[in-house]
């Protein structure tokens, strides 16, 4: 997801009875679905874990401007572009609100940054893939906003509060994510012949990367257990990516498009679709920055905050002249 | 020249304005200096598409032909277009892109305001909308080049050579054709000339308290809202921007 992998700062569900008397009253509390707030008592490895998860998912937002930023300037009707500039708008803001969320754990939003940047944080596999034609556009917001949104429905009911109310927030205007991304390849799946080969590309293409956004299989997973006992993590990566197959097949048979993978088929007896497992060879890869992008991902999100430099002291230096001039002034 | 053909060549004067510089803004998607500019910015450009797609879809619509807003920004050529040379030109680093955003704000807050007494209710509607966003633009490129330019050293130095480059273009947003003359004497849109002292004045007030100093000499680069002569920049921009137009003709997106 727009946090995928994330090491759970502990080893292992601590036995209660090993627990201090704040860590069982902590667990209490989450048992009963009461929200952590900022001024509560935490275990440290709960807000670490939380920092890393978070900051990851903040990151995710950020860079994820870059891949349909590529397109804005291509945007191939005005409605089109200001229907995308919207969202990119909005992805920004969902960064801001995650940033804020973290700081509320003692952590600044310059401090994840620079984190980021020295490659000691991650964000989202799924940008580090390209968007090569137009419905790349409309099969980013229908996929990866598509699963982006099952995760962060799930993470509403998340044990943190200030996390909790930021994904609330964030999944009213995912929503509209998703629908425009739909429309636009919609547009094109029943367009003309060309307009349908991009379509069925965009979908073959981004298929596998969006089902790696939820992270890899349960069996694989070393750092859930903690973090699903803490409700950090509210379901498991398969049930998730077994939820996004469900919902997205028979968006897929409206366009009438080819489905991404031959092995997909309804299983009666599971009551579920059946699917093939992504490349995890290649989504490894992806994480370890050897991803079709990364290193222009990096590049750019780079560039753009050292570039940035003068502008940002310039404001601060601005700002504080301003507020000496008003303390002399009175 | 008729009275629907000056407005049709107002109309595509204050469409391509928008259209050219929403484009340029949007160019900064995901790599300004702050979170919160990316946002900014992407807003500007939004709005400025927005009203685009107004003075365009009513610069088709006067021009009688079908013609869509889309048909209109996406499928002419170069020398059809008529917004003012600033708009075209490169972003440069941020601190150009917001001169020239402040500087182009500047009038299109003092047009937008005239424009919403137009004796035409349509162009009055649609100034009526975009003046509000734009006092809000306004109001924060203004806030930016005073920020940057009383900054520090190095934001100051910038700033003024941002000025000193872009200056010189903004006389051509205040010259006048036999197009202006016809829609000032029906009351439809102003002389443009007559904007001048509104504008010195908010652009005058902004410098000061960004410690910029207006260049001298009176050099007007112009050619842009006439479509006489374009800068080279202009094509390599409608080469992006009209691109999926043009490779797949008639489909509908
Ligand atoms: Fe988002
Ligand atoms: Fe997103
Ligand atoms: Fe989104």
């Amino acid at each position: 997801m727009y946090a995928q992998m994330i090491k759970t700062a502990s080893n292992g569900i601590k036995p209660r009875e090993e627990m201090s008397e704040e860590e069982r009253a902590f667990q209490d509390k989450i048992d009963n679905d009461i929200k952590i707030e900022p001024r509560d008592w935490m275990p440290e490895d709960y807000r670490r874990t939380l920092i890393r998860q978070i900051g990851q998912h903040a990151h995710s937002e950020v860079v994820g401007q870059l891949p349909e930023g590529n397109w804005i300037t291509r945007a191939p009707t005005l409605e089109r572009k200001a229907i995308l500039l919207a969202k990119v708008q909005d992805e920004a803001g969902h960064g801001l609100y995650l940033y804020s969320a973290a700081e509320t754990l003692g952590v600044s939003r310059d401090e994840l940054i620079e984190l980021l940047h020295e490659g000691k944080m991650k964000y989202s596999s799924i940008f580090n893939y390209p968007t090569l034609n137009w419905a790349d556009i409309g099969a980013v917001g229908w996929l990866v906003d598509g699963a982006a949104i099952v995760n962060q429905v799930a993470l509403q009911r998340t044990s943190y509060g200030p996390y909790s109310r930021a994904m609330i927030r964030i999944c009213k205007e995912e929503s509209f994510h998703a629908r425009q991304g739909y429309d636009a390849i919609r547009a094109m799946a029943f367009g003309t012949p060309e307009q349908k080969r991009q379509a069925q590309d965009a979908l073959n293409r981004l298929w596998f990367p969006a089902l790696m956004m939820f992270g890899p299989s349960d069996a694989e997973s070393t750092h859930s257990e903690q973090s699903m006992a803490w409700k950090i993590k509210v379901k498991s990566n398969d049930e998730l990516r077994q939820q996004f197959v469900d919902q997205t097949i028979p968006q897929i048979e409206y366009l009438k498009l080819d489905l991404p993978d031959p092995n997909i088929k309804w299983n009666e007896e599971r009551g579920h679709y059946d699917f093939s497992e992504p490349d995890w060879p290649e989504f490894f890869n992806v994480i370890k920055g050897n991803g079709p992008c990364n290193v222009d991902r990096m590049k750019d999100r780079v560039a753009a905050w050292d570039d940035g430099e003068w502008v940002r002291d310039g404001l601060l230096a601005h700002a504080r002249k301003k507020a000496a001039r008003k303390v002399a002034a009175e | 020249m008729t009275r629907d053909e000056a407005l049709f060549e107002f109309l595509l004067r204050m469409g391509d304005n928008t259209l050219i510089l929403g484009h340029r803004v949007s160019e900064w998607c995901g790599h300004s200096p702050v979170l919160e500019e990316d946002i900014a910015l992407a807003n500007t450009a939004l709005d400025m598409i927005g009203q685009t797609q107004l003075w365009l879809g009513l610069a088709g619509e006067v021009e009688g032909k079908g013609r869509t807003a889309d048909n209109l920004a996406f499928l002419r050529d170069a020398w059809d277009f008529r917004n003012v040379l600033m708009v075209e030109l490169p972003n440069g680093d941020f601190g150009q892109t917001l001169m020239r955003q402040f500087l182009y704000d500047a009038w299109s807050f003092v047009m937008t305001d005239w424009l919403k007494g137009s004796a035409d209710e349509r162009i009055a509607a649609i100034a009526e909308k975009a003046h509000k966003e734009v006092t809000y633009h306004l109001e924060r490129s203004g806030d930016t080049v005073i920020g940057l330019g009383d900054g520090t050293e190095e934001s100051h130095r910038r700033m003024q050579a941002a000025l000193d480059y872009l200056y010189p273009y903004c006389g051509e947003m205040f010259e006048k054709d036999k197009a202006d003359e016809l829609l000032a004497e029906a009351g439809i849109a102003p002389d443009p000339a007559e904007l001048r002292a509104e504008y010195d004045d908010i652009v005058g007030r902004v410098l000061a308290e960004a410690t910029l100093a207006i260049p001298g000499g009176d050099y007007v680069h112009k050619g842009g809202r006439n479509g006489r002569m374009h800068t080279e920049h202009l094509g390599h921009l409608l080469t992006s921007m009209q691109w999926l137009q043009r490779a797949y003709p008639g489909a509908a997106w």
